[in-house]
C-alpha cells in the first residue's frame, strides 16, 4: 500500500508541474498588459514602452517562466504589478477568507448530502427518494447568482432575518461571523448538495444489490444496519471522489458567489487581477486553485486505498 | 416425530421489470423433520432457488410470495411481520449461499460477519459468540482457528470460504438451514471435502436442512428426501432411494439421463483409432505448439516448463482445480500475459509473446471464449455490434455485408437472426454464451481458447454448448483448447487431455488412456473425486487413501520436487520433495509425470480398486 501510495503522491507532483507552464502560457495569451492598462488607452507608445521595460515585461516569456517558477519553489509569489505590493501579502488575508467560507460549507454539506443520499437509498423508489432526488437536482439547477439573489431576496429583504451582505470584522466571534455568512454559505450548500447526494445514494443503490447485502438480510441484520455497516462502506470510494471534486470547487470554483455578495475571497481577487492585467496576481492565484484541486484529489485516491482492505492490505 | 417445518400450497410471483406478475413457484408442499435433509432438484428456472427463499418469508426483489404457509413449529412465516421475520432469520433458519466469495462482504473482517447473527439477535454476548465460531472453525477443519477470524474474506481461499459461510449459518444454532447450491462452484475435491462437513454437522446438531441443486448425484450423497421440480411445480416426491433407483416420473427419468457418469476410461469418446489417426496427424505438425514455458504475475511463477500441442480439428481438454494455472494457459497463449520463457508457435511460426507485438492475421487465428458470459459482452451494445466489431477489423467488411454475416454467425450458433437488434441482458446464460462464441467465430479461427465457459451453465443448458462445439468443429474445422476443472465435461469432449497440477503438466495424453489406470495420483484425485450417482459414495470415497491425504489442502506452488508432494499418498519421502520428477511414457503420446514407476502405479491403482470392490 505505501508503494501505491507514494507512486500517487508522485503523481500529483507531476501534474502540478504540468499545470504551471499552463497557467502561465495562459496568462499570456491575454489580450492587451498591465502597462496599457496601468496607462490607460491613450498613452503614447514610447510611454507604453518604457513602463513595459521597468517593469520587465519586454523580457522573453521563457526567462519570464523560469523566474517566476524558481520563485514559487521558494514560496515567492512575487509583486503585483498593480499595486505593487508583496502578492503573498496581498493574497493571504483573501486565502483565509475563502478557505474558512469553504470548510464552513464542508462541514454543513458533506454530512448533509451523505445523510440525505443514504436515507435516498434506504427509501429508494419511494416518495421521500424522489422528493431529495428532485429537490437537490432542483437547487442545482438554479444559476448561483440568481440563487444568491433569491435568498437575498427572501431571507434579508423581505424576511429581515439574515445580513445581505457578508460584513467580517477581525474581532468578530465564530458565530456572528457564521451569522453573517449564512447567505453565502446556503448558497454554496445548494450547489454543491445535488452531485453529492446523487452520488452517494447510487453508489450505495449499486452495492445493495450485491448477494453480500442478501445474505445480511437473511441473517436477519436491520435495515439500518444494512446501510450503514455493510453497504455503505463498499461505496465510499466513488463517493469520496464526488466529495474531493465538490471541496475542490468550493475553493476555485466560488467566482460567482464571491461576487454576488462582494465577499473578499480568493476568486474575486483574481478577477479583479484579470481586469487589471495584473498578471503575477493572476499566476499566484492559478496556481493555488491548482494545487488546491490536485492535492484534493490525491487525498481522495488514498482516502479509497485505504477504505478497500484489498487495496489496503496488498503490497 | 412432528414435522419441523411444512410448507403448504406455497405459490410465488415474479415479473420482469415493468411486466405482469406471473407464477413462477406454483403449489408447491412438502415437509421436514428434524435432522432431515430434503433436496429440491431442478434446472433452473424450476423455482428451486425461489422457495427456498421463500422459506425465510424472503423474495428477491420482483418476486412476491403470493399463497400459501410456511408453517416452522407449527407458526407460519409468511403470516409474521418484517420484525417478526427478521428474528428468525439467521437464528432459526440459516441460509448457505452458492458463492462464499460474492455473500462475504469484501469490507469486513470474517469473524464480524459470522458473529454478527449471534450477536444481533441477543443469542451471545461478542466475546461468547467469537468462542462459538473459533470452535466452528475447528470442527470444520479450517487452518488456524484461532485467527482466521481475523482475515478479510479476499485473504482465504474459496474453499476455506465455502467452509467459513457454512460457520456464519451454524453460528446461532438454527433448527434449519438452507443451502442453495453450495458446492456447485467448487472444485470436485473442495466438494467432497465441504459435502463431508455438512453431513457431519447435520448429524451431530440434529439440523434439518433444504438442499437446493441441480445435481442428483450429490444428492444422492447428503438428502433423505428428494423433491423434484420443473417449471415451479412438484414432478415427483419421495425418499432418496426411491428417486435416484426407482423414478417414476417422466421428467425424473429425463433428468437422469443427462448425468454424465463419470469417466472411467472405458472408451468415453473417440474410438481408438481416430485418436491414432489424430496422434499421427499432429506429431507431423501440430497446429498449436505451446514448449517449455514459464509464466509469472510479477514474482510469482504461475506456469512452469510447459509443452503442450494441438492438433487440426483437435480439442485438447486441460483439467485441474482453481490455482493450477489453467486460465493463465489461455492468458499465455493468447499473449494476454506474456511467458517469462519458452515460446508458442502456430504453424511452426513462433508468435510474438505480447498481444500488441502480433499482427492482424496472427490475432484473428487464435481467439478467446470466457467464462463470464455477462462480463464480456458490453451490455450497452446491440449484439449485431458485438459481432460486427471483429468483422470489421479483421475481415475489413462493408455495412451490408456485415450485417448479412452477423445474421449468418447468430445462425450458426443456433440463434435467430433477429437477436443482432437485441442488448445482451435481455438473452439467458445460455444464449449469452452462444453469442460470444458466435464473436470468436467472426473472425474465423484456428484455434478458440475456451476458458470453463460452461462452468457457469446448469448441467441441462452446458450440455447443449458442448453440443453446439462439437458441430462447428465438425463443419469448420476449428480446434479448441478446453480448459475446464469439471473432468465429467472433458472427458466427454476432449481427443486428448492435459492434466495442469500447481502450473506443471503432471499428466497428457488421448483422453481414453489418461482415463485409464495407471494415472498420475492427481488424476487418480480428482476422477474419484467426481461424485457417483448412488448412495455411500461419500462415504466410500472418504474412506480411500487419496481422500484422505489429499482432499483438504490447497494447491501450493513450489519451486523444487513435485508440486503435488504434500497431498500425494504414494509420496517417496526425500526424494519427491527434493527432485523433479522424471517424464515417464506410458503408452504412444501418453507421458505421466511421476518418481514412482508406472507398474508401481498400476500396481497401487489394482489394489485400491480391488479393496473398494470388497
Amino acid at each position: 500500500m505505501t508503494y501505491t501510495i507514494l507512486h500517487r503522491l508522485a503523481l500529483g507532483l507531476v501534474t502540478m508541474w504540468v499545470v504551471s507552464p499552463l497557467v502561465f502560457a495562459s496568462t499570456e495569451i491575454l489580450p492587451g498588459d498591465v502597462a496599457e492598462s496601468i496607462l490607460g488607452k491613450e498613452a503614447p507608445a514610447e510611454v507604453v514602452a518604457a513602463m513595459r521595460e521597468r517593469l520587465g515585461l519586454d523580457r522573453p516569456a521563457y526567462v519570464r517562466y523560469w523566474d517566476w517558477l524558481s520563485g514559487l519553489l521558494v514560496g515567492d509569489l512575487g509583486v503585483s504589478l498593480a499595486s505593487g505590493r508583496e502578492i503573498t501579502e496581498l493574497i493571504s488575508d483573501r486565502l483565509w477568507n475563502t478557505v474558512r467560507l469553504a470548510a464552513i460549507t464542508a462541514v454543513i454539506s458533506v454530512p448533509l448530502a451523505v445523510i440525505l443520499g443514504l436515507v435516498s437509498a434506504m427509501k429508494a423508489g419511494t416518495l421521500l427518494d424522489r422528493t431529495i432526488s428532485i429537490g437537490t437536482l432542483c437547487v442545482i439547477s438554479v444559476p448561483e447568482f440568481f440563487m444568491a439573489a433569491l435568498l437575498v431576496f427572501v431571507f434579508a429583504v423581505q424576511l429581515r432575518w439574515l445580513p445581505a451582505m457578508p460584513i467580517l470584522r477581525p474581532d468578530q466571534s465564530f458565530l456572528s461571523s457564521m451569522w453573517s455568512l449564512a447567505l453565502p454559505i446556503l448558497t454554496l450548500t445548494f450547489a454543491v448538495l445535488a452531485h453529492m447526494t446523487l452520488m452517494t445514494r447510487n453508489a450505495v443503490i449499486n452495492v445493495l444489490s450485491s448477494a453480500y447485502i442478501e445474505m445480511a438480510l437473511l441473517k436477519g441484520v436491520p435495515n439500518y444496519r444494512i446501510i450503514l455497516f455493510h453497504a455503505f462502506p463498499n461505496a465510499l470510494s466513488p463517493i469520496i471522489n464526488v466529495i474531493a471534486l465538490n471541496l475542490a470547487y468550493l475553493v476555485a470554483g466560488v467566482v460567482i458567489v464571491e461576487t454576488a455578495f462582494s465577499y473578499p475571497g480568493l476568486a474575486r481577487l483574481m478577477v479583479d487581477a484579470v481586469a487589471t492585467r495584473d498578471i503575477p496576481l493572476v499566476q499566484a492565484c492559478g496556481m493555488i486553485f491548482s494545487v488546491t484541486y490536485v492535492m484534493l484529489n490525491l487525498f481522495a485516491d488514498i482516502l479509497s486505498i485505504v477504505s478497500n482492505p484489498r487495496l489496503r492490505l496488498s503490497q | 416425530m412432528s414435522d419441523l417445518l411444512k410448507v403448504e400450497d406455497l405459490w410465488v410471483e415474479g415479473r420482469p421489470p415493468g411486466g405482469k406478475y406471473t407464477p413462477i413457484v406454483k403449489g408447491v408442499s412438502f415437509s421436514i423433520k428434524p435432522g432431515e435433509v430434503l433436496a429440491l432438484i431442478g434446472e433452473s428456472g424450476s423455482g428451486k432457488s425461489t422457495i427456498s427463499l421463500a422459506m425465510m418469508g424472503y423474495a428477491r426483489p420482483g418476486c412476491r410470495i403470493s399463497k400459501g404457509k410456511v408453517l416452522l413449529n407449527g407458526e407460519d412465516v409468511l403470516a409474521l411481520d418484517l420484525k417478526g421475520r427478521r428474528d428468525i432469520r439467521g437464528s432459526k433458519i440459516a441460509y448457505v449461499a452458492q458463492s462464499a466469495a460474492a455473500a462475504f462482504n469484501p469490507s469486513m473482517k470474517i469473524n464480524r460477519q459470522v458473529t454478527e447473527a449471534p450477536i444481533l439477535h441477543g443469542i451471545m454476548q461478542e466475546n461468547v459468540a467469537v468462542e462459538h465460531a473459533v470452535e466452528l472453525y475447528r470442527r470444520l477443519d479450517l487452518p488456524d482457528p484461532e485467527s482466521i477470524g481475523g482475515r478479510y474474506p479476499h485473504q482465504v481461499s474459496g474453499g476455506q470460504l465455502q467452509r467459513l459461510m457454512v460457520a456464519m449459518a451454524l453460528s446461532c444454532t438454527p433448527e434449519l438451514l438452507v443451502l442453495d447450491e453450495p458446492t456447485t462452484a467448487l472444485d470436485v475435491t473442495t466438494q467432497i471435502e465441504v459435502l463431508k462437513a455438512f453431513k457431519d454437522i447435520i448429524r451431530r446438531e440434529n439440523t434439518a436442512a433444504i438442499y437446493v441443486t441441480h445435481d442428483l448425484a450429490v444428492v444422492a450423497q447428503v438428502a433423505d428426501h428428494i423433491v423434484v421440480l420443473y417449471d415451479g411445480e412438484m414432478m415427483e416426491q419421495g425418499s432418496t432411494d426411491e428417486i435416484v433407483n426407482r423414478p417414476s416420473h417422466e421428467y425424473t427419468k429425463i433428468l437422469m439421463s443427462a448425468i454424465r457418469q463419470p469417466p472411467k476410461g472405458e472408451g468415453t469418446h473417440s474410438d481408438s483409432s481416430t485418436a491414432t489417426s489424430i496422434e499421427e496427424a499432429i506429431s507431423a505438425a501440430p497446429l498449436l505448439q505451446v514448449s517449455d514455458v514459464t509464466a509469472a504475475y510479477g514474482q510469482v511463477t504461475i506456469l512452469r516448463d510447459i509443452d503442450m500441442r494441438v492438433g487440426n480439428r483437435e480439442t485438447v481438454g486441460i483439467i485441474g482445480e482453481s490455482g493450477c494455472g489453467k486460465s493463465t494457459m489461455a492468458q499465455v497463449i493468447s499473449g494476454l500475459l506474456p511467458p517469462v520463457s519458452g515460446d508458442v508457435s502456430l504453424d511452426g511460426n513462433s508468435l510474438p509473446g505480447r498481444v500488441k507485438g502480433r499482427n492482424r492475421d496472427q490475432l484473428k487465428r487464435v481467439q478467446i471464449v470466457f467464462q463470464m458470459a455477462d462480463v464480456a459482452l458490453n451490455p450497452r451494445q446491440k449484439i449485431g455490434k458485438i459481432l460486427g466489431r471483429p468483422l470489421k477489423f479483421y475481415h475489413d467488411m462493408d455495412q451490408a455485408r456485415c450485417k448479412e454475416r452477423v445474421g449468418e454467425l447468430l445462425e450458426l450458433v443456433e440463434l435467430p437472426r433477429a437477436f443482432a437488434q437485441r442488448y445482451p441482458g435481455e438473452l439467458s446464460g445460455g444464449q449469452k454464451q452462444r453469442v460470444n462464441l458466435a464473436r470468436a467465430l467472426a473472425a474465423e479461427p484456428d484455434v478458440i481458447l475456451c476458458d470453463e465457459v460452461t462452468s457457469a451453465l446448469d448441467t441441462v443448458v452446458a450440455a447443449s454448448v458442448i453440443k453446439l462445439l462439437e458441430d462447428l468443429q465438425e463443419k469448420l474445422g476449428v480446434s479448441y483448447v478446453f480448459i475446464s476443472h469439471d473432468l465429467s465435461t472433458v472427458a466427454a469432449f476432449a481427443n486428448r487431455i492435459v492434466v495442469l497440477y500447481a502450473g506443471r503438466v503432471v499428466e497428457q495424453g488421448p483422453t481414453t488412456s489418461v482415463l485409464s489406470p495407471p494415472y498420475h495420483p492427481y488424476t487418480k484425485l480428482l476422477l474419484s473425486s467426481v461424485p457417483e450417482l448412488r448412495q455411500g459414495w461419500l462415504e466410500d470415497v472418504m474412506e480411500t487413501q487419496e481422500a484422505r491425504s489429499g482432499i483438504a489442502q490447497d494447491v501450493k506452488m513450489s519451486a523444487v520436487g513435485c508440486p503435488f508432494f504434500d497431498r500425494c499418498p504414494v509420496s517417496i519421502g526425500g526424494v519427491c520433495d527434493t527432485q523433479a520428477p522424471p517424464k515417464r511414457n506410458v503408452a504412444q503420446k501418453h507421458e505421466i509425470i511421476c518418481h514412482r514407476q508406472i507398474d508401481e502405479l498400476l500396481s497401487e491403482q489394482e489394489m485400491a480398486v480391488g479393496a473398494a470392490a470388497r
